[in-house]
């Protein structure tokens, strides 16, 4: 393959907006947790509800940092690298993005410096009310940019005005059936996100024998949630697929690597699709009506092939097949460790399960893959259209653009990227390690005055170090 | 509808170069200054704000790409190259905030990002503004200069100048924010930077006079834009006055005064043009639906909210960062 302008901006897109999600699928739902986290402390008033919030919070605060300075550059990347596309959908999807951000803005500008800093200073009740409102926050972030993506795979809502997409209907383009299933898969993702990253750290703890007490709710919380989120997750993904289904002929046939129009159709589970022979390799597969089944809901449907699909509109097929099926598989194994984990912590034995507990801790990386695969299954099985069969990738570029310049580009965002997350990931793994009562800990992440904090959290953690370990 | 987004985008503008404009500005100080304490005092100085300040920026661009497109569509891909390395070095001067201060034996990696991204990011501003002033190619709908097309003396040379605005800024920040030795240090370079930008200032005029720029005929043809220059001129008598007597509120507020002025006479000489002399603001608008439709949410209700916001939370963090309430953070 030719090494081109289009070729390396692409690469550099991916790059960015891959390492870019990883922050927000996290906070999103570490910010949920940690409003739980306050209202049981208000409500039960248990210390140990407070030591998990004070620790979660640091976290919480270095990851939500990356995740702003690594979305600006998509703001201004959408400009540099694509800006036919930006000048054409600036109408709609500028704007939903100023929406994004200006809520979101709204929101965190706000409630964030309370939730990091304010505890002494406003009352409670407002202390919970700052860290729901940061949830919403990031929530809706999440919501707009699903609406601004579900726009790239079905557009709707616009007429072609000036050589750009002039919005018609802003309900159709909000409330579309598209957007109502991927919002709540990426918002269950994030939860699931949160909930597995929690209980890994529980298991860590447990494995190492320090923080008895945090590390069982961690623990409970973490895989509990997981164990009742999974199944609904697995449901909301369902839907997702069949919005591909419908709309994304390409994509579902790339997706299920079916060459040829079947009617009902079989299912492939596993195989090497070879895109030269237009066959699959090493097959399994499922005899009808299973393919119709699973993408149609039916017994009879007939499925699209890529052989009845022009080849200058096929993705690349390799890359949603493999994609999808990494992203099913780590949600069939996190649903098989929420449900047993689950089903150990009910009389207490998960905490002397050293496998389970060991299998839970080596967890924390299946939910960022699930998300990661599952974008590249989105985007990728999306081209060769940056707006689904209407603007060609190729045509969304900046014409200008020259190869030496995406070069340098591509290097300068590889070389921070790398430096920036290199410390960050050491500076989160140190928080971690030294868990709620270590040293960092007890030190409030920016430069705020919040002396008392340092007061308050060493009361409620010696105090819980009094709390015997309730197993 | 149009008047309306434009102005947003002006004040969103403004208020991003004023505000991030002295974090940036301390940003290249700190590079200069020696020893912890005054390291630590000047960082002090921006951590609680500077996050909200940078927000400027992402409300600036994202209300340029929903209200007006084809200019978005046209800056960004004309400043490629300056527009990465403005981002990289506002990536890494934003993290070292956050590990500076989790760092320990490594901390000196981050006091250089700290400082050289702040560097590179305001140069890289300055020399966009620079090019834009002088006039980029644009054909059509589609910018036509080049790899380097925005790279003259002239711009180069508004980076530098908006470096020293930038330091002048942030010094007076630090007079207003800290005490002893920041604040004294802080007074004792102001004279040489408010020369520095005086001189700037006099080079680009006389720049512009000798390349005929454009915007220069324009200017002479509406003499009441000279209120712009005098309310300049005035300001930067009473900052003089106020570095003298050292009256630590006074400067900064004296040298935003410059910076309205200046901006105020670079809005004005241009109007209507968004690239001067190419796009005006009603061609590059978007579509009247999608202003509608950002006009009912939030410009009517968010953006007030945000400024709100922004006047809270300097006033949450108004008035000295003693030494002692810094020490008890860290």
């Amino acid at each position: 393959m030719d090494i081109t302008a289009l070729l390396l901006s692409r690469l550099q897109f991916a790059l960015t907006v891959s390492f870019h999600i990883i922050f927000p699928s996290f906070t999103i739902g570490l910010a949920a947790w940690l409003t739980v986290l306050e209202s049981l402390h208000l409500a039960t008033g248990r210390p140990v509800y407070r030591v998990l919030f004070e620790f979660w919070v640091q976290i919480f605060a270095v990851a939500f940092g990356f995740g702003v300075v690594s979305g600006i550059v998509m703001a201004f990347e959408i400009g540099t690298n694509w800006s036919e596309f930006s000048r054409m959908s600036g109408p709609i999807q500028g704007v939903l993005l100023s929406y994004e951000t200006f809520t979101a803005f709204a929101l965190e500008a706000g409630f964030l410096g309370v939730l990091l800093f304010g505890r002494q200073k406003v009352a409670p009740w407002f202390y919970l009310f700052s860290a729901s409102m940061v949830a919403v926050g990031t929530t809706l972030s999440a919501f707009w940019i699903m609406i601004n993506n579900s726009w790239m795979q079905v557009p709707v809502g616009y007429v072609v005005e000036n050589g750009m997409f002039a919005p018609d209907d802003w309900t159709k383009i909000i409330f579309n059936s598209v957007v109502w299933s991927r919002f709540p898969h990426m918002l269950l993702a994030s939860y699931l996100t949160g909930a597995f990253c929690v209980a890994a750290t529980g298991a860590w703890y447990r494995l190492r024998k320090v923080y008895h007490a945090e590390s069982r709710i961690m623990l409970r919380m973490g895989l509990g949630l997981a164990a009742v989120l999974m199944p609904i997750q697995l449901l909301f993904g369902h839907l997702t697929g069949g919005y591909v289904n419908t709309y994304q002929p390409s994509k579902m046939a790339a997706i299920e690597g079916r060459w040829n129009d079947e009617k009902p159709a079989s299912e492939v589970l596993l195989a090497w699709p070879d895109v030269q022979t237009r066959r699959n390799l090493f097959a399994i597969t499922l005899p009808p009506p299973f393919g119709s089944l699973i993408d149609a809901d039916s017994l009879t449907a007939g499925e699209t092939g890529l052989n009845s699909i022009a080849p200058d509109d096929w993705p690349p097929v390799l890359i949603p097949f493999f994609t999808f099926r990494i992203m099913v598989g780590c949600g069939i194994l996190m649903l098989a460790l929420a449900w047993i984990g689950t089903y150990l912590s009910r009389d207490g034995s998960l905490a002397r399960n050293r496998p389970m507990l060991w299998l839970t801790f080596l967890s924390f990386p299946l939910p960022f893959v699930a998300i990661l695969t599952g974008w590249v299954t989105a985007e990728v099985g999306r081209q060769p259209w940056a707006v689904y069969g209407v603007l060609r990738t190729a045509d969304a570029m900046t014409p200008f653009l020259t190869r030496r310049e995406a070069t340098i580009s591509l290097i300068v965002y590889c070389a921070t990227y790398t430096f920036i997350f290199a410390f960050g990931i050491f500076y989160i793994y140190r928080l971690l390690r030294a868990g709620p009562l270590g040293p960092d800990v007890l030190t409030p992440p920016a430069s705020i005055p919040s002396p008392p904090l340092h007061v308050d959290a060493k009361l409620d953690t010696a105090h819980v170090l009094h709390v015997p370990a309730e197993e | 509808m149009v008047l309306f987004w434009a102005t947003l985008l002006a004040v969103s503008i403004l208020l991003y170069v004023l505000l991030d404009g002295f974090d940036l500005g301390i940003g290249m100080l700190f590079g200069m200054a020696t020893g912890e304490p005054r390291k630590h005092g000047m960082m002090s100085a921006v951590a609680p704000v500077w996050d909200g300040n940078e927000t400027w920026l992402v409300v600036a661009g994202v209300i340029l790409w929903g209200a007006f497109p084809v200019v978005y569509s046209i800056l960004m891909s004309a400043f490629y190259l300056p527009v990465l390395l403005m981002v990289a070095g506002l990536i890494l001067r934003g993290v070292s905030f956050e590990l500076r201060y989790k760092a320990t034996r490594m901390r000196w990696i981050w006091n250089a990002s700290f400082a050289g991204g702040s560097l590179v990011a305001s140069f890289m501003q300055g020399l966009m503004v620079g090019a834009l002033v002088e006039g980029l190619p644009v054909s059509g709908v589609r910018y036509a200069g080049g790899e380097f097309g925005c790279l003259s003396p002239f711009a180069v040379l508004c980076g530098a100048g908006l470096c020293v605005g930038y330091a002048l800024l942030g010094a007076c920040w630090l007079v207003r924010k800290s005490e002893y030795e920041v604040r004294d240090h802080a007074y004792r370079i102001i004279p040489y930077l408010a020369t520095a930008l005086l001189l700037f200032l006099i080079v680009v005029f006389a720049y512009a006079l000798a390349e005929h720029l454009s915007v220069m005929t324009r200017w002479l043809d509406r003499p009441s834009l000279f209120v712009f220059p005098v309310a300049g001129t005035l300001a930067a008598i009473a900052l003089a006055a106020s570095v003298h007597g050292r009256e630590d509120a006074l400067p900064f507020p004296m040298v935003a005064v410059i910076f309205v002025a200046a901006f105020g006479t670079l809005a004005i000489s241009f109007w209507p043009y968004m690239i001067p002399f190419s796009i005006t603001i009603d061609q590059a608008a978007a579509p009247r639906t999608s202003l509608a439709f950002m006009f009912w949410g939030e410009g009517l209700f968010v953006f007030p909210l945000m400024l709100l916001y922004t006047v809270v939370s300097l006033t949450v963090f108004r008035g000295k960062t003693t030494a002692s309430s810094a020490a008890d953070h860290y």
